[in-house]
């Protein structure tokens, strides 16, 4: 139960054509493509990569997939995301930005945030780039918000919540306090 | 506007973890993510740096102040020592009734028969001296 969480990961997928007698040395071509795992990864690499030059998975050859780790997973950036999706009457190509400790978790947003504002699936969205982006040159103002200096602000609404849900009161003497 | 809300969310307030394993334990908020997440970190109370939700969080009185953003766990042990942060939690009465809590719920059935005991004894004592003040009234 709960959020449904797809948990992508960034693959660099290096592949190539089949070598062949007019092509002996056959062309690498590097992707950085983020899926679920490493079977979605190659699905998508040959998916893009037919769009952008002529191959196929039926005449070429996967070299290597390798996970690509965040460096400092544990410091939080801003994450400009180039992106263009179908919607249900056109195609449109985007700029959002995202806060995130992650390129993995900033596009698992991104998708998340794209089903919810405009109900764009998976297969429909196209990461074109994933950049970091400088403070000085975030554009959103829902991201410019959270880059002030001394930045702090209230929790105005506070449920307080058991920490197992078995212990979930259904029925109790106080209505609960939620300011603080 | 935020007169009136006395804790907030920001760099270098101490919070108490209600959920997960770290549950009960205290940490300083080190990074804000965004308006539902914060990186926190409690070297000197055993909570790893993670990220977290302020859901699964409550914000405390105790700000550890001046603390610059994205401080290492090792700069801020030392800044949580000598704001002693630990004792000025543990001095509240938030952090003691957890205590107390805990303590009682850990009680095995020959100790709650000696709280019995001492409470009866303590009762004892308190209706005597009440009956004996009682007498000197009357």
């Amino acid at each position: 139960m709960g959020r449904v969480r797809i948990d992508l990961h960034e693959y660099q997928v290096i592949g190539r054509r089949l070598p062949s007698e007019q092509e002996p040395t056959p062309k690498l071509f590097r992707m950085r493509i983020f899926a679920p795992n490493q079977v979605v990864a190659k699905s998508r690499y040959w998916y893009f990569l037919s769009k952008l030059h002529k191959a196929k998975q039926a005449s070429g050859e996967i070299v290597s997939v390798n996970e690509i780790h965040e460096a400092k997973p544990m410091v939080v950036k801003n994450f400009g995301i180039w992106l263009r999706y179908d919607s249900r009457s056109g195609t449109h190509n985007m700029y959002k930005e995202y806060r995130e400790t992650s390129r993995a978790a900033a596009v698992e947003s991104c998708y998340q945030d794209m089903a919810a504002r405009h109900r764009a699936r998976f297969s429909s969205i196209q990461i074109i780039r994933v950049a970091t982006v400088k403070a000085s040159e975030v554009r959103r103002p829902y991201i410019q918000q959270l880059l002030q200096p001394n930045l702090k602000f209230p929790l105005p609404h506070r449920v307080q919540r058991p920490a197992k849900k078995a212990d979930r009161a259904l029925i109790i003497a106080q209505r609960p306090s939620t300011f603080y | 506007m935020q007169g009136s809300f006395k804790r907030l969310v920001e760099v270098g307030r101490v919070v108490l973890i209600t959920h997960g394993e770290d549950a009960g334990k205290i940490a300083t908020i080190v990074d804000i993510v965004d308006h539902n997440r914060a990186i926190v970190d409690g070297p000197t109370t055993g909570v790893k740096r993670q990220i977290i939700t302020y859901k699964n969080v409550v914000l405390t009185d105790i700000v550890v102040k001046r603390l610059p953003r994205t401080i290492g766990s090792k700069a801020l042990a030392k800044f949580l020592e000598k704001e002693q942060v630990v004792e000025a939690w543990q001095k509240t009465a938030w952090a003691q009734k957890l205590e107390a809590r805990k303590r009682r719920a850990n009680l095995s059935d020959f100790d709650r028969f000696k709280l019995m005991r001492l409470k009866k004894q303590q009762r004892d004592i308190v209706d005597r001296q009440s009956a004996a003040l009682r007498k000197e009234r009357a």
